[in-house]
């Protein structure tokens, strides 16, 4: 109890000097969980990605089509429950700035296929009813003030035009790791209209989705699959949601793995301006660690004051920087919502926040307290200053 | 009188501990700066060098990309008798229609899958280009199944060296030459003969027509020309800001990050030395006591605690600059966003990235030292030398 009362009213001897060090490590702490949060928000995708669903597309490469033809074809292989189809529209809405992931569907399947975004029944059936009706995410709809009913136009970058689309649903995530910022409008209006204008591109689809019975079935099933249209026109890969994810995450590697250095280099720099705090306190305190050792303190309970009070310092600044994460992070995500679909601050972030100031405490005090540990009392009684 | 410079160095040198620690932390500070501008700066030599001004990149209206685009073979024709299309050596129009489409490839070693562009060329296509070069083996046969890959496709990518073969489109083609581009985007691309690919693909559309202008300044009479036409659904756009227009999002992807990141840090690093100064500041009350009784005067003293941190902002910034410029070795691969195609680029140091980068160190010691100063120059003498 003493010595917790000494390491505080320590802590609280030069005001300035911690105060200003509490919050170099609020602001580490808070860059620290606002990078790792962008890395999990990379991943983002992935996680909400089912690994019931596979996805089956061109061997090629994803700006080559599949024929509407293999819809049932799949269909009748064992093990598929049931398929989808959409399309990557590619339009845009307004400037170029305004990116919003926009998709061709089956109406009749696409909520059947993702439970995940939740429509009520009444704008499900305006939806189905109507084929220049489209769906947008709850965020999409909010940053750009869309009502149902209302007209959106696109401009068309893969199919040439300006496409009308009247919205007849806001969809609401059921997680909330759900994207909320996606944009889906009937296949058949797309594909009626190249029918006219573009036969040669008609009746096909961008890829299946093809959701299997049991999540075990998807290996053998997407082997299955891949294996009937080998040595087609248009032969196939199939794989699960999880892994075409990830295959395009892993394409953007290079910005994740830098944004995690730099994470790390930050806990590094203040690693430095911790350590130069403590190694400061603790040579102005020579005198006084002689003194205690004088009167049979020893030499391992003042290194204990002084990893004491590098850990009360540290703590300090990663609660404040952890509750200024939050509000951070809300706003960083509103920002960069064409970047991140979805920007949360998850558990792990917060375990690691912990961690990081844990070692940078430790890593502060040690240089001091082996200092004081090895000190001479004669030494630092001479010692002026 | 001046307090000499010598007071402040060998102030930093006592206190060893405390300047390399502060120092570093600006260090660190300095070399992400450093690195943020000198990726930006990178990213944008790629696209200066990929494309030329004078040449003119015709896609169809409103795709951004050649990936996205198709340009029929009449549209094409249309394109190919316009006046403005520069005249080669040997009579022939310096205009290529090509197609470009993206492949599925395995990276060596790691077996990671990327989509790398496909260029289907002809004859004109080098020479609109004088950027690549052959370095290896041979041109492909037109009509043949042959391909030539760029220097880091060779490289990086199974199937991708000399007399390797790659499969795709139902068909093995072989390749039988290795172009250098330098940094440019054609390096991450492998190139055919654009009928052979049409047919292989099954697209009996070019993705773009590219041509170099007769006069430079035609342009603009050219665009307006091309994209009135009504037998025309395209735009032309020059080359460099086709390519510029193609990486606008990655361009301001990596300035808002480096934005964000320099103003974290720099905070976090103006606080270490503000620690820094305050202490020296508090340790040396009786020196700046005995100072100001030796005939020194206020400003005297505020100068030396300020050149004294901008002497430290200037140690962190050049180490900073020492460990960036070893960033120069390393070229980063991404997806552009926009195309879906690989994008490398590399890290490029310039002198105004230098300038910068130090000018912000001395900002930041400038800054974490200049309250620190007032506060030794207000000191009362008596009370400072009481102090002692």
């Amino acid at each position: 109890m003493q010595l917790f009362k000494l390491l505080i009213k320590n802590s609280f001897r030069h005001k300035l000097r911690t105060s200003l060090t509490v919050l170099g490590i609020t602001i580490a702490i808070l860059a620290f969980g606002l990078l790792r949060t962008v890395v999990s928000a990379w991943y983002a995708g992935v996680e909400a990605s089912s690994s019931a669903r596979l996805i089956t597309r061109n061997s090629i490469s994803l700006i080559f089509f599949l024929p509407l033809s293999y819809k049932e074809k799949i269909r009748q292989i064992p093990g598929v429950k049931n398929i989808s189809y959409s399309y990557w529209f590619g339009g845009i809405y307004i400037s170029e700035k305004n990116f919003i992931p926009n998709f061709a569907v089956d109406a009749k399947t696409v909520f059947e296929l993702w439970p995940e975004f939740v429509l009520s029944e009444k704008q499900k059936n305006d939806f189905m009813h109507d084929r220049k009706a489209c769906v947008a995410g709850r965020k999409v709809a909010e940053k750009y003030g869309w009502k149902t009913g209302d007209t959106i136009t696109l401009k068309g970058t893969i199919f040439p035009g300006n496409w009308d689309f009247i919205l007849r649903g806001i969809y609401r995530g059921a997680f909330k790791s759900t994207d909320e910022t996606q944009f889906f409008f009937h296949w058949d209006y797309l594909n009626e209209s190249l029918k006219k204008t573009d036969p040669n591109r008609a009746n096909q689809v961008g890829w299946y989705v093809v959701e299997v019975k049991r999540p075990d079935l998807a290996a053998e099933v997407g082997a299955e699959i891949d294996k009937t249209f080998k040595n087609s026109l248009a032969e196939t890969i199939t794989e699960t949601e999880k892994a075409f994810q990830l295959g395009f995450v892993s394409m953007t590697e290079a910005i994740i793995i830098a944004v995690r250095i730099v994470s790390f280099v930050v806990i590094v720099i203040i690693m430095a301006v911790m350590a130069n705090t403590m190694a400061m306190t603790a040579r102005e305190r020579i005198g006084e660690y002689a003194i205690m050792k004088t009167l049979g303190f020893g030499g391992w309970y003042i290194a204990g004051l002084i990893f004491g009070e590098s850990f009360f310092i540290a703590s300090m600044g990663c609660a404040l920087g952890i509750l200024a994460t939050f509000p951070a992070a809300k706003a960083f995500g509103d920002a960069m919502s064409t970047y991140f679909p979805v920007f949360n601050v998850q558990r792990q972030t917060i375990y690691m926040d912990i961690a990081a100031t844990f070692i940078v405490g430790l890593v502060a005090g040690v240089f001091p307290a082996w200092r004081a540990v090895k000190l001479r009392i004669a030494d630092g009684l001479r010692r002026i200053g | 009188m001046k307090i000499p410079l010598s007071y402040s160095f060998r102030n930093l040198w006592t206190r060893r501990l405390t300047t390399i620690l502060t120092a570093s932390g600006m260090a660190l500070v300095v070399f992400v700066f450093a690195s943020v501008l000198m990726l930006a700066e990178g990213l944008r030599k790629t696209l200066v060098q990929t494309g030329s001004y004078d040449n003119v990149v015709v896609i169809r209206k409103a795709s951004n990309s050649e990936t996205m685009s198709g340009v029929d073979r009449v549209q094409a024709s249309i394109v190919e008798t316009q006046p403005e299309v520069a005249i080669g050596e040997n009579g022939q129009r310096l205009l290529a229609k090509e197609i470009v489409v993206l492949v599925n490839l395995l990276r060596r070693g790691s077996a990671k899958p990327a989509l790398i562009q496909i260029r289907g060329i002809n004859e004109s296509s080098f020479p609109l280009r004088p950027q690549v070069k052959l370095v290896e083996g041979r041109m492909p046969r037109p009509g043949s199944h042959e391909i030539i890959a760029g220097l880091s496709i060779a490289k990086r990518y199974k199937g991708g060296g000399l007399n390797e073969s790659l499969r795709f489109a139902l068909r093995d083609w072989t390749v039988v030459g290795i172009f250098d581009a330098g940094n440019t985007g054609y390096s991450s691309e492998i190139w055919g003969d654009a009928d052979q690919l049409m047919q292989a693909f099954r697209r009996p559309v070019y993705s773009s027509v590219i041509f170099k202008l007769r006069n430079s300044s035609e342009f603009q009479r050219l665009k307006e020309r091309v994209e009135s036409d009504p037998r025309l659904t395209l735009e032309a756009k020059r080359e460099s800001k086709y390519y510029a227009d193609q990486s606008e999002m990655m361009s301001m992807f990596l300035s808002i990050l480096g934005l964000s990141l320099t103003i974290i840090f720099s905070l976090g690093a103006v606080v270490g030395a503000m620690i820094t100064m305050y202490a020296a500041v508090a340790n040396r009350t009786d020196e700046i006591g005995t100072l100001r009784a030796l005939g020194f005067q206020r400003r005297n003293i505020l100068l030396s605690f300020l050149v004294e941190s901008l002497l430290l902002g200037f140690i962190g910034g050049c180490a900073g600059l020492f460990f960036a410029s070893f960033m120069q070795f390393l070229t980063i691969s991404t997806m552009n966003w926009q195309t879906f195609s690989e994008l490398a680029f590399s890290f490029s140091l310039t002198f105004g990235i230098v300038y910068k980068s130090l000018l912000f160190s001395l900002v930041m010691g400038f800054i974490g030292g200049v309250l620190p100063a007032f506060r030794a120059a207000r000191m009362n003498i008596v009370e400072a030398l009481r102090a002692a």
